[in-house]
C-alpha cells in the first residue's frame, strides 16, 4: 500500500513543475532576503525610483524600518518623500485620474506584485527595457510588451536595443523571436552593477510582498520539531496501548 | 474521586452523557485492521474544526465589500497579530481538506465502503463532498483577486447556460448581471453558512457509521463474524473499543498530518501556485480578463470535463450537464459495484486495473484543468471524460466478470 502512496505522489509531482506559465525567458533574480544591506539600498531605489508613481499602499514605514534594521530618524530622514507620518503605508500624490491621463492606465500598487509576478519576473522586467521608438516613451520591454512605462532607471543602465532573429512558428508563419540586447549608450553604472540594482530592488519587492517571510520560515524550523517531537511520543503511547491487541 | 461519581452520576440521570461516549468511543468496536488510510475520517473532521476556527477570526478582520476585500486581506497578512498564520491555515486548510477527503474516498472505493449495509452512509458522505465543494466556492472569492472574480465568473457563467433560464438564473445567483458587491456580500455570508451546515452532516455521517458499524480493508462485516472479545462478551471478536485505541492511534496520524500541514503553512503557503493561485495577488477587475482563467486545483477534474464536451449550437450546456454529472454520478455507485467481494484485495485484476486508471485519469483531468486548451489536451480531456463515466457505467458489467478470491472468515492482520 505504500509503494502505492508513492506512486500517486510521484505521478502528480510533474505538475508542481508546470504550474509556472509560459512566455518569456526569466533570468534567475538570486535575490537574498537574509542580506539586510541588499535590502536596505533596495529600499532607497524604491522610494527614490518607483514611489513618485506606484505605491505600496499596504507596507507601513515602521514596519519596513523595524524589518530592515534601520531606525526611526534613518527612515523620516533619508527615505520618506510623500508623508512625515513613520506609522504610514506607503501612498502616492498622484491620482488615478491623472495617471490615466498621462500613462493611459494607473500604474499598479506593487505591495504585492512580487508574489503576483514572481520575483525572477521583476528582475528580468527592470533589465529588459530596449529602445523602440514606436513606443510613446521611447522604449518597450521583452517581459511586459508594449508597456506604458518608461524607463526609469535609464540613467543608470543606459539605453540598449533589443536584437530579434526570424523564426517560424508552428503554422509555419515569421515570427520575430527575441535574441539578445546590445547596449547603445552606457549608463552610469557598469552593467554588473546595474544588475546588481535590479537584484537589490527586486529584493525590496519580495519583502513587501510578504513582510512576515523570513519569520515564518524560522519559527516553522521550531514548530515542525515541536511537531516531530510529538509525533515520537503519540507513536510510543499508540504503541503502548496496542499491546494487548492480537 | 467520588465527587467524580456523584457529579455524574447527576448529570447521567439528566443527559445520556456516560451512555453517549460508551456508544459511540469507549464501547464502540471498530475492526482492528485498519490501515493508513483509515486516517483520513478523523483528519477530515480535524481540517473541519481548523477551518471553521481560522475562519470565524478571519471573519473578525474581513471586511466583505468590494472596495475594501482585496485591502482587508492584506491587512490581516501584515498588521493583524499572527493574521498572516491564521490566514494561511485557513488557505492551506482548504486544499488539505480537499485532499484528505479525495483519499477518503478513494478508501471507500478500495474497500467496498460504500457497499450493503453502507450505501446510505456513502449517500451522506457524497452530500458532504458537495457541500464543501459550495463551501470553498464561496470561499474562493472572498480574497478578491484577479482569479476569485473571474473563477466565480466562470462558475456562475454556467447557470446561465442552462436553456430558458439560464440568464435570469444567473441574474438571481450573482445578484447583478455581473460578479460584482452585491455578489461578494452573499457568497460571504454563505460561506459563513456552509461550514456550520457541513458539521451537522457530519454528525449525520458518524450516527450513520455507528449504526452499521466500520467497514475495514478486508471488506468482512465483523458483526456477521464470531463474537466475544476481551472486553465485551458479546462484541465482534475482530473488534476493539474505539476508545483508547483507535483514539491514541489517530493522535499519531494527526501528528503526521500536521508536519505535513505545517511544512506547507511555513514554507510554501502558495504552494507553487496551486494552493494560492499568483493572479490573486492582483486585485478583481471586471475589465481586464485574466489570460488564462483556471479553478483551485480541487476543481480542475470536473472544469476538465467541462471543458472536453463540446458545445451545441453555441451553448455550453452539455458541458454543463456533464460536469454536475460526473459528480451526481457518485450517488449511484452503491448499486453500480456487483462484485461478490468489498475489497479490492479479493477482487481481481479486472476491477484493480480498472480503479487505478480511474486514478490516473482523476489526477490526469484534474492536471488538464489547470491547463490552457490545445488540441492535443482537448483530445486527452474528451478520452479523460469518456473513462471517467465509463468506470462508473460499465461497473456492473466488469466488477461482475471480474474472477475474485475467496474473503476469508475473519479480518487479517
Amino acid at each position: 500500500m505504500k509503494k502505492l502512496i508513492v506512486v500517486i505522489l510521484l505521478a502528480a509531482a510533474p505538475m508542481l513543475g508546470l504550474a509556472a506559465g509560459g512566455g518569456a525567458h526569466l533570468d534567475d533574480a538570486d535575490i537574498d532576503l537574509g542580506d539586510q544591506a541588499s535590502l536596505q539600498r533596495g529600499a532607497k531605489y524604491f522610494m527614490n525610483y518607483c514611489l513618485s508613481c506606484h505605491s505600496a499602499k499596504f507596507q507601513r514605514y515602521n514596519r519596513m524600518a523595524k524589518d530592515l534594521g534601520l531606525t526611526k530618524e534613518e527612515v523620516i530622514n533619508n527615505l520618506m518623500f510623500t508623508t512625515d507620518k513613520i506609522g504610514d503605508t506607503m501612498n502616492i500624490a498622484m491620482t488615478a485620474d491623472k495617471a490615466t491621463e498621462w500613462f493611459g492606465s494607473p500604474p499598479p500598487d506593487l505591495s504585492v506584485i512580487s508574489r503576483a509576478r514572481g520575483v525572477d519576473w521583476i528582475y528580468t522586467y527592470l533589465r529588459s527595457f530596449y529602445l523602440d521608438a514606436e513606443r510613446p516613451f521611447g522604449v518597450n520591454n521583452i517581459v511586459f510588451p508594449d508597456v506604458g512605462m518608461p524607463h526609469v532607471l535609464w540613467d543608470l543602465q543606459g539605453a540598449q536595443k533589443a536584437v530579434f532573429k526570424n523564426e517560424k512558428d508552428s503554422a509555419g508563419n515569421d515570427i520575430q523571436v527575441f535574441d539578445h540586447f546590445e547596449p547603445v549608450t552606457p549608463g552610469t553604472l557598469s552593467p554588473e552593477a546595474y544588475d546588481q540594482v535590479a537584484r537589490d530592488l527586486t529584493a525590496f519587492l519580495s519583502y513587501i510582498g510578504e513582510p512576515i517571510q523570513m519569520e515564518r520560515r524560522r519559527l516553522g524550523v521550531w514548530v515542525l520539531l515541536f511537531i516531530a517531537v510529538f509525533f515520537v511520543f503519540a507513536y510510543l503511547l499508540k504503541k503502548e496501548y496496542w499491546k494487548d491487541v492480537h | 474521586m467520588s465527587m467524580m461519581k456523584n457529579f455524574m452520576g447527576w448529570l447521567d440521570d439528566r443527559y445520556p452523557m456516560t451512555k453517549v461516549w460508551n456508544e459511540h468511543l469507549a464501547q464502540y468496536y471498530a475492526p482492528k485492521n485498519f490501515n493508513f488510510w483509515y486516517f483520513m475520517g478523523s483528519l477530515a473532521m480535524l481540517v473541519l474544526v481548523i477551518q471553521i476556527l481560522t475562519g470565524v477570526w478571519l471573519a473578525m478582520s474581513y471586511k466583505p465589500d468590494a472596495e475594501l476585500a482585496f485591502g482587508s486581506v492584506e491587512y490581516i497578512m501584515r498588521d493583524v497579530d499572527w493574521g498572516w498564520l491564521i490566514r494561511y491555515m485557513h488557505s492551506t486548510g482548504a486544499s488539505a481538506f480537499f485532499v484528505v477527503i479525495y483519499l477518503h474516498m478513494f478508501r471507500g472505493l478500495m474497500y467496498g465502503s460504500h457497499r450493503k449495509p453502507r450505501e446510505l452512509l456513502w449517500i451522506i458522505g457524497v452530500i458532504i463532498y458537495l457541500a464543501m465543494m459550495a463551501t470553498a466556492f464561496f470561499g474562493y472569492l472572498l480574497p478578491w483577486g484577479q482569479m476569485s472574480y473571474w473563477g466565480a465568473q466562470v462558475i456562475v457563467n454556467l447557470f446561465s447556460a442552462v436553456p430558458v433560464i439560464g440568464p435570469d438564473l444567473g441574474v438571481w445567483v450573482r445578484g447583478d448581471y455581473v460578479i460584482s458587491d452585491a455578489t461578494l456580500n452573499r457568497f460571504f455570508a454563505l460561506h459563513f453558512l456552509l461550514p456550520f451546515v457541513l458539521a451537522a452532516l457530519v454528525f449525520i455521517h458518524i450516527v450513520a457509521l455507528h449504526k452499521v458499524g466500520s467497514n475495514n480493508p478486508d471488506g468482512i462485516e465483523i458483526k456477521k463474524g464470531p463474537k466475544g472479545n476481551k472486553w465485551d462478551a458479546n462484541a465482534p471478536a475482530d473488534g476493539i473499543p474505539f476508545h483508547p485505541y483507535y483514539s491514541v492511534k489517530d493522535i499519531a496520524g494527526v501528528a503526521g498530518f500536521l508536519f505535513l500541514f505545517a511544512a506547507v503553512v511555513f514554507f510554501a503557503p502558495e504552494m507553487g501556485g496551486y494552493f494560492i493561485e499568483h493572479p490573486n495577488f492582483e486585485p478583481a477587475n471586471p475589465l481586464k480578463t485574466p489570460e488564462h482563467i483556471a479553478p483551485v486545483w480541487y476543481f480542475t477534474p470536473f472544469y476538465a470535463i467541462l471543458r472536453a464536451v463540446p458545445s451545441i449550437a453555441g451553448s455550453a450546456f452539455p458541458g454543463v450537464v456533464a460536469m454536475f454529472a460526473s459528480i451526481l454520478i457518485m450517488f449511484f455507485l452503491p448499486w453500480l459495484d456487483r462484485s461478490p467481494a468489498k475489497s479490492i484485495r479479493y477482487k481481481g485484476m479486472l476491477y484493480k486495473t480498472m480503479l487505478w486508471l480511474f486514478v490516473i485519469d482523476f489526477i490526469v483531468l484534474g492536471f488538464l484543468g489547470t491547463q490552457p486548451t490545445t488540441d492535443l489536451y482537448k483530445l486527452m480531456a474528451q478520452i479523460g471524460t469518456f473513462y471517467y463515466f465509463a468506470f462508473f457505467l460499465l461497473m456492473p458489467i466488469y466488477s461482475k466478470m471480474d474472477k475474485t478470491k475467496p474473503v476469508p472468515e475473519r479480518v487479517t492482520e
